[in-house]
């Protein structure tokens, strides 16, 4: 197991130079020029040509490319253009929102998503299988922007439950921290949920038409015992799969969420970066988000493994 | 029985203690992040609404505009108009308790000036020196008589960082930023809130009565107005237009509106470059034609509901730079197609770039069939801003909507843009006769000579129209009913003063 993480460990460094090549000769062929809209209404060719000079503009591509590989190795991400923060700093003070948000909204997706999927499979085309996948349609298809402010017009203006956006930290408060991230949590959580329902709907089904289910009814095992000892959990290993890519993504910033919902995670700091050409910005986050997003590909293959015993010789 | 009666009494001084924290600290929503805090770097609108509390000018403005005291309690010109004298507040100390004086003065406008990264320099173009005359008097010796300078020290040219501090953090002041003002940098998260609380050694802290301040980004306009509604702040800016209404009926809130200093236009490629050879940079009379086809009182209800101004001048009808000779016109569609048929071309076709938002996209759209009336065909591209901008300085347009955010002195609102050469002409406009009359108002410092000057200029322009001006916005702000105090400035800016909670 330990080689098998290594091995994968040293296949994603490649991985992760592509994407950030990848972003890097993106981001550079986006047109607009990130001088101008930093010079503002100023528009002092002095200052213009210097700000071009001290952000390395003027070089060519591929040598800021490599500036910016040197300086990551060393742990410096450089500095957004638009505030003079340094990226690593604006990182390590998202990341922690965007996790949040990420764990809350897939602990509602799981609690909602699961039981669901496994009762829509054991009681298929009753009235219960039905209900659920109307349920999981209209989380897939409700979007999460109007959902998000239909949510805050009920729950927080007229009823005044919970506060309507924002961010406060679990560290300074954490009841008022769950407060707030209730809503953002629900309206991600009900989206992902629909697609885990489904798998587990679609694997259970798989799975109770097995031969082994079959004969563990044949052999007077209680209902329950049938479906959630047996059936689940092998049904479980395509979901766990699922679970960790979908939180994988999460990771990324759920950029509609965050906007309506004000909260300073990775997707909205990553969209403003983009319409400011705050190049280090993206850049960093981008980089980050991959490192993520490898990480849970290689948890969902860990886990993977541990699930089903016949993997791990391969 | 007596210690409940004292457990009793703690506790509701604890609630009335625990209430009145909370009702010491302002909460305002901001439509966008501000940038970096540093008044010689700042660049963006909002961050100058959070300078309004942090960052004292040299001079401020009324709601009418005059300019008023602040840290300079008067000032004189010279006869020749080429020297500006200060005096200064005394008793005065930056947040970190620094003395401001005339030297602080010097050094600031030394650092606007020469700071690589600053972004004041052509604000403070015109002073050639700063001369100490005293511990709290200055003269400002100018290369020529600049009649704008004033105003410009009205704003972010004229904002006092504390020295010792900007020495120390170069370009990185705007992290940490130390000013004269009522409320001093706290903390900030970027995209999240930006927190400041009250300097007790402010020279008018009496007047400030919130002991803490927080600026919260919500970008989504509805959400805002939703987070205002639910309590969760005190104060919004730039509620929606289409929102007005909505909120005037809510019992909880309070609207207030200002015409703003700024304007949204359509600027035409007149001389940049090889797309400024298309009908409609090179024949003013399609441009009239276009301007005469656009009801601009059409365009205020359908886009915004009635909530903006017309206009058709770099200066809403408000001002009083606004030349009345040249009234807002009626929508004249014989009159348009006239003039296409003058000009030999009665179906010309404009390509206009639009930012890709959707109110702005709606207005190009109702202009766009407005202009097909008379026979010109609009064709719209959409772009998003930092694209429209460079291609609208690389001369890569045929016409640009965008707009200004307005400068108190008048030539803020019109130099610039269309002067030969001047840094915002995208469309190369040249006309030696509006140069000559533009760069006359600045010489002196007697409005009635500078009115005849702009009112001069304005009948060529109006006939030239390298931009067609559209209308004014109107800032609009919506509160909490609690607030008083609360005055509408047209700069668009919060200015805490006075204001405090009721009761």
């Amino acid at each position: 197991m330990l080689g098998f993480i290594l091995r994968r460990l040293l296949i994603a460094i490649p991985t992760i130079l592509m994407i950030s090549v990848f972003v890097f000769s993106l981001q550079k062929l986006l047109p607009g020029d990130p001088v101008l809209a930093m010079a503002g209404e100023e528009r002092d060719p002095a200052t213009i040509a210097f700000l071009r000079q001290k952000y390395h503009l003027n070089d060519p591509v591929p040598e800021q490319y490599a500036r910016w590989v040197l300086a990551a190795a060393h742990g410096d991400l450089g500095i957004s253009l638009r505030t003079n923060q340094p990226v690593l700093q604006l990182i390590e003070e998202k990341l922690p929102v965007t996790i949040q948000l990420a764990i809350m909204a897939m602990i509602v997706a799981l609690v909602i998503g699961l039981p669901a999927g496994v009762l829509s499979a054991y009681r298929r085309n009753t009235w219960v299988d039905w209900l659920s996948n109307a349920v999981a349609l209209s989380g897939l298809s409700i979007p999460n922007f109007w959902l998000g402010i239909m949510l805050i017009l009920l729950v927080s203006v007229r009823l005044g439950w919970l506060p309507a956006s924002g961010y406060v930290s679990p560290w300074v408060d954490p009841w008022r921290s769950i407060q707030v991230m209730l809503m953002p949590a629900f309206v991600l959580g009900t989206g992902l949920a629909a697609s885990l329902m489904r798998h587990t709907r679609s694997a259970m089904l798989g799975v109770l038409k097995s031969d082994y289910v079959r004969t563990a009814r044949a052999k007077g095992l209680s209902e329950r015992s049938v479906l959630v000892k047996h059936a689940l959990r092998n049904a479980l290993v395509p979901v766990v799969t699922v679970t960790t890519l979908l939180f994988g993504e999460l990771l990324g910033g759920a950029v509609l969420t965050e906007q309506i919902f004000t909260i300073p995670g990775f997707g909205k700091l990553v969209v403003d970066a983009v319409f400011t050409r705050d190049y280090a910005v993206v850049q960093g986050i981008v980089l980050c988000t991959g490192v993520a997003f490898i990480a849970m590909n290689l948890l969902a293959d860990v886990a993977y493994r541990l699930l089903n015993p016949r993997m791990r010789d391969q | 029985m007596k210690r409940h009666a004292f457990t009793l009494g703690l506790a509701s001084a604890l609630v009335v203690m625990g209430h009145l924290a909370h009702a010491a600290d302002l909460r305002i929503g901001l439509q966008d992040d501000p940038d970096t805090l540093d008044p010689d770097q700042g660049r963006t609108f909002v961050g100058r609404i959070v300078f309004a509390a942090m960052c004292d000018k040299l001079v401020d403005i009324t709601p009418e505009l005059k300019i008023i005291p602040a840290l300079a309690t008067g000032w004189k010109w010279s006869d020749d108009g080429k020297a500006l004298s200060m005096d200064l507040r005394q008793g005065v100390t930056f947040q970190d308790g620094e003395k401001f004086d005339a030297e602080a003065v010097k050094y600031n406008i030394e650092r606007s000036q020469t700071l690589p990264e600053s972004r004041r320099k052509s604000e403070v173009k015109s002073i050639a020196s700063v001369e100490v005359n005293g511990p709290y008097s200055v003269t400002f010796h100018l290369k020529a008589p600049d009649a704008t300078l004033l105003a410009q020290l009205a704003d972010r040219a004229g904002m006092m960082v504390a020295p010792e501090v900007a020495k120390k953090e170069g370009d990185k002041f705007g992290l940490n930023p130390v000013c004269v003002g009522p409320y001093k940098f706290q903390s900030r998260v970027a995209q999240d809130k930006i927190v400041l609380v009250k300097d007790p050694n402010y020279y008018d802290a009496k007047d400030y009565h919130f002991d803490k301040v927080t600026y919260l980004p919500i970008p989504d306009t509805t959400v805002r107005l939703a987070n205002l509604r639910a309590g969760d702040l005190d104060m919004i800016e730039r509620l929606a237009a289409t929102d007005v209404k909505s909120a005037e009926k809510d019992p909880k809130l309070v609207v207030k509106k200002a015409t703003s200093l700024g304007y949204q236009g359509i600027t035409f490629n007149i001389g940049n470059g090889a797309m400024a050879k298309n009908p409609f940079g090179e024949k003013a009379k399609l441009r009239q034609a276009l301007s005469l086809s656009i009801d601009r009182n059409a365009i205020n209800q359908v886009v915004f509901n009635g909530a903006f101004e017309p206009g058709n001048q770099p200066f809403p009808p408000g001002s009083k730079w606004y030349d009345k000779a040249f009234p807002v016109q009626p929508q004249n569609i014989a009159e348009a197609k006239k003039l296409l048929q003058e000009a030999g071309d009665p179906h010309p076709e404009l390509t206009v770039q639009v930012t890709n938002n959707p109110v702005q996209m709606q207005l190009m759209q109702v202009i766009q069939s407005m202009a097909a009336q008379s026979g010109i065909k609009i064709k719209i591209v959409a772009k998003e801003f930092a694209t429209l901008l460079k291609d609208q300085t690389t001369g890569d347009f045929e016409a640009s909507q965008i707009g200004w955010s307005g400068r108190i002195d008048p030539d803020g609102n019109i130099y610039s843009f269309v002067v030969t050469g001047a840094g915002l002409n995208d469309g190369h406009y040249s006309n030696p006769q509006v140069d000559a009359l533009l760069n006359k108002a600045r010489l002196t410092t007697d409005d009635a000579v500078r009115k005849q000057s702009y009112d001069a200029a304005q009948a060529i322009l109006l006939k030239q129209l390298p931009i067609v001006y559209l209308y004014h916005p109107v800032w609009i702000w919506a509160l909490n009913k609690k607030i008083e105090g609360f005055t509408p400035y047209p700069d668009g800016m919060i200015r805490l003063k006075g204001v405090k909670f009721a009761g």
